[in-house]
Protein backbone atom coordinates (compact mmCIF):
# COMPACT_ATOMS: atom_id res chain seq x y z
CA UNK A 1 0.00 0.00 0.00
CA UNK A 2 1.59 3.54 -1.01
CA UNK A 3 1.73 6.35 1.73
CA UNK A 4 1.07 9.72 0.48
CA UNK A 5 1.83 12.64 2.66
CA UNK A 6 0.46 16.29 1.42
CA UNK A 7 1.83 18.89 3.64
CA UNK A 8 -0.62 21.92 3.58
CA UNK A 9 -4.45 22.12 3.85
CA UNK A 10 -5.10 24.33 0.86
CA UNK A 11 -7.20 23.75 -2.19
CA UNK A 12 -3.86 22.40 -4.01
CA UNK A 13 -3.61 19.73 -1.27
CA UNK A 14 -7.02 18.70 -0.95
CA UNK A 15 -6.87 18.33 -4.92
CA UNK A 16 -3.95 16.49 -5.03
CA UNK A 17 -5.29 13.77 -2.49
CA UNK A 18 -8.48 13.92 -4.77
CA UNK A 19 -6.32 12.93 -7.65
CA UNK A 20 -4.44 9.97 -6.03
CA UNK A 21 -7.84 8.74 -4.55
CA UNK A 22 -9.32 8.63 -7.74
CA UNK A 23 -6.01 6.38 -9.31
CA UNK A 24 -5.58 4.40 -6.03
CA UNK A 25 -8.34 3.49 -4.34
CA UNK A 26 -6.20 1.43 -1.72
CA UNK A 27 -3.92 4.62 -0.88
CA UNK A 28 -3.24 5.67 2.65
CA UNK A 29 -3.14 9.64 2.18
CA UNK A 30 -2.06 11.82 4.89
CA UNK A 31 -2.60 15.47 5.39
CA UNK A 32 -0.38 17.58 7.69
CA UNK A 33 -1.11 21.09 8.29
CA UNK A 34 -0.27 23.66 10.73
CA UNK A 35 -3.39 25.83 10.41
CA UNK A 36 -5.99 24.83 12.99
CA UNK A 37 -8.88 25.45 10.65
CA UNK A 38 -7.82 23.02 8.03
CA UNK A 39 -9.49 23.15 4.43
CA UNK A 40 -11.35 26.50 3.85
CA UNK A 41 -11.67 29.25 1.28
CA UNK A 42 -9.08 31.18 1.77
CA UNK A 43 -10.31 33.26 -1.17
CA UNK A 44 -14.23 33.66 0.49
CA UNK A 45 -12.49 35.21 3.82
CA UNK A 46 -12.86 38.90 1.73
CA UNK A 47 -16.90 37.89 1.66
CA UNK A 48 -16.88 37.05 5.83
CA UNK A 49 -14.81 40.31 6.05
CA UNK A 50 -17.87 41.91 4.67
CA UNK A 51 -21.00 39.92 6.23
CA UNK A 52 -21.92 37.97 2.99
CA UNK A 53 -20.88 34.83 4.53
CA UNK A 54 -20.87 33.34 8.05
CA UNK A 55 -17.52 32.31 8.71
CA UNK A 56 -18.49 28.84 9.31
CA UNK A 57 -19.97 28.53 5.51
CA UNK A 58 -15.93 28.83 4.20
CA UNK A 59 -15.21 25.05 5.00
CA UNK A 60 -16.51 24.02 1.51
CA UNK A 61 -16.01 21.07 1.58
CA UNK A 62 -19.32 18.44 2.20
CA UNK A 63 -18.77 15.66 4.80
CA UNK A 64 -19.51 13.46 2.13
CA UNK A 65 -16.91 14.25 0.35
CA UNK A 66 -14.02 13.70 3.09
CA UNK A 67 -15.64 10.10 3.55
CA UNK A 68 -14.78 9.57 -0.14
CA UNK A 69 -11.80 11.23 0.17
CA UNK A 70 -10.82 8.50 3.14
CA UNK A 71 -7.76 10.98 4.36
CA UNK A 72 -6.27 11.27 7.61
CA UNK A 73 -5.80 15.32 8.68
CA UNK A 74 -2.80 15.77 11.23
CA UNK A 75 -1.87 18.78 12.93
CA UNK A 76 1.60 19.80 13.25
CA UNK A 77 4.51 21.82 12.05
CA UNK A 78 6.74 19.97 9.78
CA UNK A 79 10.40 21.12 10.33
CA UNK A 80 12.89 19.27 8.02
CA UNK A 81 12.40 16.53 5.31
CA UNK A 82 14.84 13.43 5.61
CA UNK A 83 15.12 12.67 1.94
CA UNK A 84 17.51 9.58 2.04
CA UNK A 85 14.48 8.07 4.62
CA UNK A 86 11.79 9.21 2.99
CA UNK A 87 10.49 10.75 6.15
CA UNK A 88 8.89 14.01 7.27
CA UNK A 89 10.34 15.23 10.91
CA UNK A 90 7.08 17.26 12.86
CA UNK A 91 7.43 19.74 15.44
CA UNK A 92 11.41 19.11 15.66
CA UNK A 93 11.04 15.16 16.14
CA UNK A 94 8.17 14.87 18.80
CA UNK A 95 7.01 12.62 15.95
CA UNK A 96 8.11 11.31 12.47
CA UNK A 97 5.86 10.50 9.21
CA UNK A 98 7.32 8.09 6.39
CA UNK A 99 5.93 8.71 2.94
CA UNK A 100 6.43 6.80 -0.06
CA UNK A 101 5.18 10.35 -2.14
CA UNK A 102 5.39 13.80 -0.80
CA UNK A 103 3.68 16.59 -1.56
CA UNK A 104 4.66 19.99 -0.45
CA UNK A 105 1.69 22.20 -0.87
CA UNK A 106 2.65 24.85 2.32
CA UNK A 107 1.21 28.35 0.46
CA UNK A 108 2.92 31.55 1.30
CA UNK A 109 2.08 34.40 3.89
CA UNK A 110 2.10 37.85 4.13
CA UNK A 111 4.44 40.39 4.02
CA UNK A 112 4.36 42.91 6.66
CA UNK A 113 6.41 46.42 5.93
CA UNK A 114 9.40 46.76 7.53
CA UNK A 115 8.99 50.14 10.05
CA UNK A 116 8.99 50.97 13.70
CA UNK A 117 5.93 49.67 15.38
CA UNK A 118 5.19 46.77 13.18
CA UNK A 119 4.75 44.97 16.38
CA UNK A 120 1.84 46.45 17.73
CA UNK A 121 -1.63 45.14 18.55
CA UNK A 122 -3.68 46.59 16.10
CA UNK A 123 -1.53 45.90 13.10
CA UNK A 124 -3.36 43.50 10.89
CA UNK A 125 -2.92 41.15 7.89
CA UNK A 126 -5.53 39.11 5.86
CA UNK A 127 -3.89 35.41 5.43
CA UNK A 128 -6.01 33.34 7.43
CA UNK A 129 -9.13 32.19 9.14
CA UNK A 130 -7.90 33.56 11.91
CA UNK A 131 -6.64 36.89 10.73
CA UNK A 132 -10.16 37.53 9.39
CA UNK A 133 -11.91 36.73 13.00
CA UNK A 134 -8.94 38.76 14.42
CA UNK A 135 -10.38 42.07 12.36
CA UNK A 136 -13.80 41.56 13.01
CA UNK A 137 -13.33 41.80 16.57
CA UNK A 138 -11.00 44.34 16.57
CA UNK A 139 -13.12 46.56 14.26
CA UNK A 140 -15.55 46.56 16.89
CA UNK A 141 -14.14 48.64 19.24
CA UNK A 142 -12.04 50.74 16.74
CA UNK A 143 -12.93 53.96 14.68
CA UNK A 144 -10.56 54.62 12.31
CA UNK A 145 -8.45 51.88 9.95
CA UNK A 146 -5.34 53.38 7.64
CA UNK A 147 -5.01 50.75 4.64
CA UNK A 148 -1.50 50.12 3.22
CA UNK A 149 -0.58 48.28 -0.05
CA UNK A 150 -2.39 47.30 -3.35
CA UNK A 151 -3.47 44.50 -5.22
CA UNK A 152 -6.80 42.64 -4.25
CA UNK A 153 -6.06 42.29 -0.64
CA UNK A 154 -5.22 45.97 0.05
CA UNK A 155 -8.71 46.33 -1.18
CA UNK A 156 -10.73 43.50 0.55
CA UNK A 157 -9.28 44.85 3.64
CA UNK A 158 -10.70 48.36 2.95
CA UNK A 159 -13.89 47.05 1.92
CA UNK A 160 -14.17 44.51 4.78
CA UNK A 161 -13.06 47.64 7.33
CA UNK A 162 -15.67 49.70 5.79
CA UNK A 163 -18.32 47.06 6.29
CA UNK A 164 -17.42 46.61 9.83
CA UNK A 165 -18.22 50.42 10.67
CA UNK A 166 -14.38 51.45 10.33
CA UNK A 167 -13.68 54.81 8.51
CA UNK A 168 -10.79 53.88 6.59
CA UNK A 169 -7.97 55.74 4.55
CA UNK A 170 -5.98 54.15 2.25
CA UNK A 171 -2.69 55.41 1.00
CA UNK A 172 -1.04 54.63 -1.85
CA UNK A 173 2.74 55.41 -2.83
CA UNK A 174 2.12 55.76 -5.99
CA UNK A 175 -0.78 58.21 -7.90
CA UNK A 176 -3.29 55.17 -8.92
CA UNK A 177 -4.37 51.92 -8.01
CA UNK A 178 -3.29 48.79 -8.84
CA UNK A 179 -0.72 50.10 -11.85
CA UNK A 180 0.98 47.08 -12.87
CA UNK A 181 -2.23 45.42 -13.78
CA UNK A 182 -4.78 47.81 -13.94
CA UNK A 183 -4.46 50.17 -16.97
CA UNK A 184 -5.24 54.46 -15.63
CA UNK A 185 -9.08 54.61 -16.52
CA UNK A 186 -9.47 50.93 -14.96
CA UNK A 187 -7.54 52.33 -11.92
CA UNK A 188 -9.56 55.51 -11.71
CA UNK A 189 -13.08 53.68 -12.25
CA UNK A 190 -11.81 51.44 -8.74
CA UNK A 191 -10.61 54.35 -7.26
CA UNK A 192 -14.32 56.43 -8.17
CA UNK A 193 -16.37 53.49 -6.23
CA UNK A 194 -13.88 53.42 -3.40
CA UNK A 195 -14.53 56.71 -2.74
CA UNK A 196 -18.16 56.20 -3.22
CA UNK A 197 -17.67 53.62 -0.34
CA UNK A 198 -16.52 56.68 1.95
CA UNK A 199 -13.24 55.23 1.51
CA UNK A 200 -10.42 58.43 1.80
CA UNK A 201 -7.65 57.99 -0.54
CA UNK A 202 -4.31 59.76 -0.44
CA UNK A 203 -1.69 59.21 -2.61
CA UNK A 204 2.24 59.49 -2.80
CA UNK A 205 1.97 58.44 0.28
CA UNK A 206 4.33 56.36 2.20
CA UNK A 207 4.47 54.78 5.70
CA UNK A 208 7.41 55.69 7.73
CA UNK A 209 6.81 54.72 11.46
CA UNK A 210 3.56 53.18 12.88
CA UNK A 211 2.82 55.12 16.14
CA UNK A 212 1.35 53.35 19.45
CA UNK A 213 0.81 53.95 23.06
CA UNK A 214 0.64 51.02 25.52
CA UNK A 215 1.54 48.82 22.90
CA UNK A 216 -1.15 49.74 20.78
CA UNK A 217 -1.55 51.52 17.47
CA UNK A 218 -3.13 54.86 17.83
CA UNK A 219 -1.95 56.40 14.51
CA UNK A 220 0.98 56.28 11.49
CA UNK A 221 3.32 58.82 10.57
CA UNK A 222 4.05 59.44 7.15
CA UNK A 223 7.95 59.43 4.93
CA UNK A 224 6.28 63.30 4.74
CA UNK A 225 6.90 63.90 8.55
CA UNK A 226 2.40 63.62 8.06
CA UNK A 227 0.36 62.34 11.14
CA UNK A 228 -2.49 60.19 10.94
CA UNK A 229 -4.53 59.12 14.26
CA UNK A 230 -6.06 55.38 13.76
CA UNK A 231 -6.16 52.38 15.70
CA UNK A 232 -6.14 49.71 13.13
CA UNK A 233 -3.30 49.57 10.23
CA UNK A 234 -3.87 47.14 7.56
CA UNK A 235 -1.06 45.83 5.33
CA UNK A 236 -1.35 44.01 2.58
CA UNK A 237 1.82 45.02 0.52
CA UNK A 238 2.77 41.32 -1.17
CA UNK A 239 3.32 37.86 -0.12
CA UNK A 240 6.07 35.31 -0.01
CA UNK A 241 5.94 31.71 -0.88
CA UNK A 242 6.65 29.30 2.81
CA UNK A 243 10.03 27.88 1.77
CA UNK A 244 11.27 27.34 5.20
CA UNK A 245 10.81 23.49 5.02
CA UNK A 246 11.84 23.62 1.53
CA UNK A 247 15.52 25.27 2.32
CA UNK A 248 16.15 23.13 5.51
CA UNK A 249 15.57 19.93 3.19
CA UNK A 250 18.01 20.27 0.23
CA UNK A 251 15.12 21.48 -2.06
CA UNK A 252 15.92 23.55 -5.04
CA UNK A 253 14.34 27.44 -4.44
CA UNK A 254 14.43 30.23 -6.17
CA UNK A 255 11.24 32.36 -5.35
CA UNK A 256 9.05 29.37 -5.29
CA UNK A 257 10.03 25.63 -4.84
CA UNK A 258 11.29 24.84 -8.67
CA UNK A 259 9.25 22.75 -10.03
CA UNK A 260 9.37 20.58 -13.33
CA UNK A 261 6.24 19.86 -15.96
CA UNK A 262 5.37 16.85 -13.72
CA UNK A 263 5.31 19.39 -10.46
CA UNK A 264 8.44 17.13 -9.32
CA UNK A 265 10.90 19.26 -7.35
CA UNK A 266 14.93 18.52 -7.67
CA UNK A 267 14.70 15.19 -5.30
CA UNK A 268 12.84 12.26 -5.99
CA UNK A 269 9.08 11.40 -4.58
CA UNK A 270 8.89 15.07 -3.36
CA UNK A 271 7.07 17.36 -5.33
CA UNK A 272 5.18 20.83 -4.77
CA UNK A 273 1.66 22.68 -5.81
CA UNK A 274 0.05 26.05 -5.26
CA UNK A 275 1.83 29.31 -3.86
CA UNK A 276 4.54 27.96 -2.74
CA UNK A 277 5.71 26.10 -6.56
CA UNK A 278 7.27 28.01 -9.00
CA UNK A 279 6.07 25.57 -11.87
CA UNK A 280 7.50 25.66 -15.66
CA UNK A 281 5.52 27.27 -17.82
CA UNK A 282 6.34 24.71 -21.03
CA UNK A 283 4.83 27.60 -23.62
CA UNK A 284 7.56 30.17 -22.73
CA UNK A 285 9.92 27.82 -20.75
CA UNK A 286 10.03 30.00 -17.65
CA UNK A 287 9.23 29.18 -14.12
CA UNK A 288 6.58 31.45 -12.76
CA UNK A 289 4.91 31.68 -9.38
CA UNK A 290 1.10 32.20 -9.14
CA UNK A 291 -0.92 32.72 -6.63
CA UNK A 292 -4.54 32.28 -8.01
CA UNK A 293 -6.90 29.58 -6.53
CA UNK A 294 -7.67 27.90 -9.93
CA UNK A 295 -3.97 27.12 -10.88
CA UNK A 296 -3.30 25.94 -7.17
CA UNK A 297 -6.47 23.47 -8.08
CA UNK A 298 -4.80 22.54 -11.14
CA UNK A 299 -1.19 21.81 -10.20
CA UNK A 300 -2.70 20.04 -7.13
CA UNK A 301 -4.64 17.82 -9.30
CA UNK A 302 -1.81 17.40 -12.00
CA UNK A 303 1.18 16.56 -8.98
CA UNK A 304 -1.49 13.80 -7.44
CA UNK A 305 -1.86 12.45 -10.44
CA UNK A 306 2.20 11.95 -10.90
CA UNK A 307 2.13 10.58 -7.27
CA UNK A 308 -0.08 8.39 -8.24
CA UNK A 309 2.19 6.75 -11.20
CA UNK A 310 -0.06 8.64 -14.02
CA UNK A 311 2.44 10.68 -15.77
CA UNK A 312 0.80 13.75 -16.57
CA UNK A 313 2.42 17.52 -17.74
CA UNK A 314 1.27 20.21 -15.90
CA UNK A 315 -0.08 22.43 -18.87
CA UNK A 316 -0.82 26.28 -17.54
CA UNK A 317 -3.31 28.10 -18.40
CA UNK A 318 -3.16 31.64 -19.27
CA UNK A 319 -3.32 33.36 -16.30
CA UNK A 320 -7.43 33.83 -15.20
CA UNK A 321 -8.63 35.45 -12.44
CA UNK A 322 -12.20 37.17 -11.25
CA UNK A 323 -12.82 39.19 -8.94
CA UNK A 324 -14.45 41.99 -7.28
CA UNK A 325 -13.10 44.87 -6.92
CA UNK A 326 -15.05 47.93 -5.18
CA UNK A 327 -18.37 45.99 -5.69
CA UNK A 328 -17.13 45.36 -9.58
CA UNK A 329 -17.10 41.86 -10.90
CA UNK A 330 -13.48 42.02 -12.91
CA UNK A 331 -12.02 39.13 -14.91
CA UNK A 332 -8.13 39.48 -15.78
CA UNK A 333 -7.30 37.45 -18.22
CA UNK A 334 -3.21 36.50 -20.01
CA UNK A 335 -1.43 39.32 -20.46
CA UNK A 336 -2.74 42.83 -19.82
CA UNK A 337 0.24 45.29 -19.70
CA UNK A 338 3.55 46.21 -17.92
CA UNK A 339 3.66 49.15 -16.11
CA UNK A 340 4.74 49.46 -11.61
CA UNK A 341 3.01 49.36 -8.77
CA UNK A 342 4.54 50.50 -5.81
CA UNK A 343 2.61 49.79 -3.78
CA UNK A 344 3.37 45.53 -3.92
CA UNK A 345 6.80 43.84 -3.67
CA UNK A 346 7.06 40.74 -6.16
CA UNK A 347 3.52 39.03 -6.76
CA UNK A 348 0.36 40.10 -4.80
CA UNK A 349 -2.23 37.51 -3.83
CA UNK A 350 -4.67 36.92 -6.36
CA UNK A 351 -2.40 37.34 -9.14
CA UNK A 352 -0.03 35.91 -11.67
CA UNK A 353 3.05 37.28 -13.19
CA UNK A 354 2.12 36.54 -16.52
CA UNK A 355 -0.17 39.65 -16.37
CA UNK A 356 3.33 41.99 -16.47
CA UNK A 357 4.43 39.92 -19.47
CA UNK A 358 4.24 42.91 -21.87
CA UNK A 359 2.79 41.49 -25.04
CA UNK A 360 3.72 42.79 -28.48
CA UNK A 361 0.04 44.00 -28.58
CA UNK A 362 -2.65 46.91 -29.21
CA UNK A 363 -5.01 48.04 -26.85
CA UNK A 364 -8.50 48.33 -28.17
CA UNK A 365 -10.74 49.43 -25.37
CA UNK A 366 -14.43 49.77 -25.41
CA UNK A 367 -17.13 50.32 -22.98
CA UNK A 368 -18.16 53.19 -20.18
CA UNK A 369 -17.49 53.60 -16.33
CA UNK A 370 -19.07 50.64 -14.91
CA UNK A 371 -19.07 48.08 -17.97
CA UNK A 372 -15.52 47.74 -19.63
CA UNK A 373 -14.00 46.56 -21.67
CA UNK A 374 -10.00 46.11 -22.92
CA UNK A 375 -8.34 43.52 -25.19
CA UNK A 376 -5.05 43.42 -25.77
CA UNK A 377 -4.84 42.42 -28.97
CA UNK A 378 -1.96 40.90 -30.73
CA UNK A 379 -0.41 40.26 -34.69
CA UNK A 380 -2.72 36.76 -35.09
CA UNK A 381 -3.91 36.11 -31.41
CA UNK A 382 -6.03 38.26 -28.17
CA UNK A 383 -2.78 38.22 -25.69
CA UNK A 384 -4.96 39.49 -22.60
CA UNK A 385 -8.34 40.78 -21.58
CA UNK A 386 -9.57 42.93 -18.99
CA UNK A 387 -13.74 42.51 -18.47
CA UNK A 388 -14.83 45.18 -15.57
CA UNK A 389 -19.11 45.13 -15.13
CA UNK A 390 -20.80 43.01 -17.21
CA UNK A 391 -19.06 39.36 -17.60
CA UNK A 392 -20.98 37.53 -20.38
CA UNK A 393 -18.26 38.05 -22.83
CA UNK A 394 -15.22 37.05 -20.45
CA UNK A 395 -16.23 33.17 -20.66
CA UNK A 396 -16.06 33.48 -24.41
CA UNK A 397 -12.52 35.59 -24.09
CA UNK A 398 -11.02 33.28 -21.83
CA UNK A 399 -11.67 30.74 -24.25
CA UNK A 400 -10.41 32.48 -27.48
CA UNK A 401 -7.17 33.48 -24.99
CA UNK A 402 -7.01 29.96 -24.06
CA UNK A 403 -7.37 28.15 -27.38
CA UNK A 404 -4.69 30.98 -28.85
CA UNK A 405 -7.67 30.87 -31.83
CA UNK A 406 -6.09 33.10 -34.97
CA UNK A 407 -8.54 36.59 -34.98
CA UNK A 408 -6.82 38.04 -38.33
CA UNK A 409 -10.41 37.81 -39.92
CA UNK A 410 -12.24 40.20 -36.91
CA UNK A 411 -8.72 41.69 -36.26
CA UNK A 412 -8.87 44.70 -38.39
CA UNK A 413 -12.72 45.59 -37.19
CA UNK A 414 -11.66 45.17 -33.41
CA UNK A 415 -9.15 47.88 -34.03
CA UNK A 416 -11.61 50.38 -35.84
CA UNK A 417 -12.28 53.43 -34.30
CA UNK A 418 -15.42 53.27 -32.13
CA UNK A 419 -15.71 49.41 -32.76
CA UNK A 420 -18.36 47.36 -31.27
CA UNK A 421 -15.69 44.91 -30.02
CA UNK A 422 -18.48 43.03 -27.89
CA UNK A 423 -20.62 42.30 -30.85
CA UNK A 424 -17.84 41.94 -33.11
CA UNK A 425 -16.45 39.19 -30.81
CA UNK A 426 -19.51 37.17 -30.22
CA UNK A 427 -20.05 36.87 -33.96
CA UNK A 428 -16.77 35.39 -34.59
CA UNK A 429 -17.13 32.89 -31.57
CA UNK A 430 -20.66 31.77 -32.73
CA UNK A 431 -19.76 31.66 -36.28
CA UNK A 432 -16.29 29.04 -34.92
CA UNK A 433 -18.67 27.57 -32.09
CA UNK A 434 -20.99 25.83 -34.86
CA UNK A 435 -18.35 24.70 -37.18
CA UNK A 436 -16.23 23.54 -34.31
CA UNK A 437 -17.77 21.94 -31.75
CA UNK A 438 -14.44 20.90 -29.79
CA UNK A 439 -13.81 23.98 -28.86
CA UNK A 440 -16.48 23.60 -25.86
CA UNK A 441 -14.23 23.33 -22.44
CA UNK A 442 -13.95 19.84 -20.86
CA UNK A 443 -12.84 19.89 -17.28
CA UNK A 444 -9.66 17.93 -16.40
CA UNK A 445 -10.99 17.04 -13.09
CA UNK A 446 -12.16 13.25 -14.20
CA UNK A 447 -10.67 10.47 -12.98
CA UNK B 1 -34.07 50.34 -17.16
CA UNK B 2 -36.82 51.13 -20.23
CA UNK B 3 -39.59 49.64 -21.17
CA UNK B 4 -38.02 47.22 -23.32
CA UNK B 5 -35.82 46.03 -20.80
CA UNK B 6 -38.24 45.66 -18.29
CA UNK B 7 -40.26 43.44 -20.79
CA UNK B 8 -37.41 41.41 -21.87
CA UNK B 9 -36.50 40.32 -18.18
CA UNK B 10 -39.99 39.34 -17.98
CA UNK B 11 -39.56 36.86 -20.55
CA UNK B 12 -36.22 35.92 -19.86
CA UNK B 13 -37.47 34.89 -16.35
CA UNK B 14 -39.90 32.74 -17.89
CA UNK B 15 -37.79 30.67 -19.99
CA UNK B 16 -35.45 30.24 -17.29
CA UNK B 17 -38.49 29.08 -14.37
CA UNK B 18 -39.83 26.51 -17.82
CA UNK B 19 -36.84 25.74 -19.50
CA UNK B 20 -33.43 26.42 -17.65
CA UNK B 21 -30.43 25.58 -15.24
CA UNK B 22 -27.71 26.56 -13.04
CA UNK B 23 -24.64 26.26 -14.80
CA UNK B 24 -21.05 26.91 -13.15
CA UNK B 25 -18.36 27.58 -15.03
CA UNK B 26 -15.93 26.36 -12.34
CA UNK B 27 -12.39 27.97 -13.03
CA UNK B 28 -13.60 31.33 -11.79
CA UNK B 29 -15.49 29.61 -8.86
CA UNK B 30 -13.32 30.18 -5.34
CA UNK B 31 -15.44 27.65 -3.08
CA UNK B 32 -16.49 31.09 -0.77
CA UNK B 33 -19.99 29.47 -0.46
CA UNK B 34 -22.21 32.45 -1.20
CA UNK B 35 -24.68 30.48 -3.66
CA UNK B 36 -25.02 27.54 -1.21
CA UNK B 37 -25.58 30.21 1.41
CA UNK B 38 -28.29 32.06 -0.09
CA UNK B 39 -30.47 29.13 -1.41
CA UNK B 40 -33.62 29.05 -0.07
CA UNK B 41 -33.53 25.21 -0.35
CA UNK B 42 -30.69 24.80 0.97
CA UNK B 43 -29.13 22.93 -2.63
CA UNK B 44 -24.91 22.24 -1.99
CA UNK B 45 -24.74 24.86 -4.99
CA UNK B 46 -21.14 25.16 -4.46
CA UNK B 47 -20.28 21.58 -4.79
CA UNK B 48 -22.13 21.51 -7.85
CA UNK B 49 -19.47 23.86 -9.15
CA UNK B 50 -16.29 21.74 -7.61
CA UNK B 51 -17.21 19.22 -9.59
CA UNK B 52 -18.26 21.35 -12.45
CA UNK B 53 -21.94 19.81 -12.79
CA UNK B 54 -24.93 21.58 -13.94
CA UNK B 55 -27.44 21.73 -10.71
CA UNK B 56 -29.59 19.22 -12.20
CA UNK B 57 -31.54 18.82 -8.29
CA UNK B 58 -35.36 18.08 -9.02
CA UNK B 59 -36.16 20.94 -6.19
CA UNK B 60 -34.40 24.13 -7.36
CA UNK B 61 -36.38 26.81 -8.03
CA UNK B 62 -34.08 28.48 -10.67
CA UNK B 63 -35.07 31.34 -8.59
CA UNK B 64 -31.57 33.09 -9.58
CA UNK B 65 -30.57 34.03 -5.75
CA UNK B 66 -27.15 31.84 -6.29
CA UNK B 67 -26.42 33.59 -9.80
CA UNK B 68 -26.83 36.96 -8.89
CA UNK B 69 -25.18 36.74 -5.53
CA UNK B 70 -22.29 34.84 -6.52
CA UNK B 71 -19.30 37.77 -6.46
CA UNK B 72 -17.28 35.82 -9.59
CA UNK B 73 -19.79 35.58 -12.02
CA UNK B 74 -19.64 31.57 -12.01
CA UNK B 75 -22.92 30.96 -12.33
CA UNK B 76 -25.66 31.59 -15.40
CA UNK B 77 -28.70 30.04 -16.50
CA UNK B 78 -28.39 27.88 -19.40
CA UNK B 79 -31.57 26.71 -21.55
CA UNK B 80 -32.23 23.21 -21.93
CA UNK B 81 -34.83 22.13 -24.65
CA UNK B 82 -37.32 19.95 -22.86
CA UNK B 83 -38.45 18.84 -26.11
CA UNK B 84 -35.00 17.29 -26.83
CA UNK B 85 -35.24 13.94 -28.27
CA UNK B 86 -39.27 14.02 -28.63
CA UNK B 87 -38.53 14.84 -32.80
Amino acid sequence: MNQYLIIGSGVASISAAEAIRSKDPEAQIKLLSDDRHGYYSRPGLAYYLTGEVPGDQLYSYPPQAYKLLNAKFLRGHATRILESDHVVEVDKGIFNIPYDKLLLAVGSYALKPVVPGIELQGVVKLDHLQDAKHIIALAKKSRKAVVVGGGITALELAEGLVANRVKVHYILRGDRYWGNVLDETESKIIEQRMKEDRISIQYHAELAEILGKNGKVVGIQLVSGEQIKCDIVAVAIGIKPRLELATASGITVDRGILTDEYMQTNLQDIYAAGDVAQSLDTASGKRVLDTLWDPAREQGWTAGLNMAGVKTPYRKSPAFNVTRLAGLTTTIIGQVGGGQDSDIYGIARGDSETWRDIPDAIVAQNGFNVNRLRLMVGEKHIMGAVVMGDQSLSTIIQRIIANQMDITPIRAKLLEQGATIADVLVKYWTELTLSNKELAPTSIYQS
Amino acid sequence: MNLHSLFKRDVTRRTVLTAGQVVPDPIRCVQCGICSYSCPINIDVRQHAWLGKPIIDSHCLTCGECVARCPRGVLRFEQIDVFKGAD
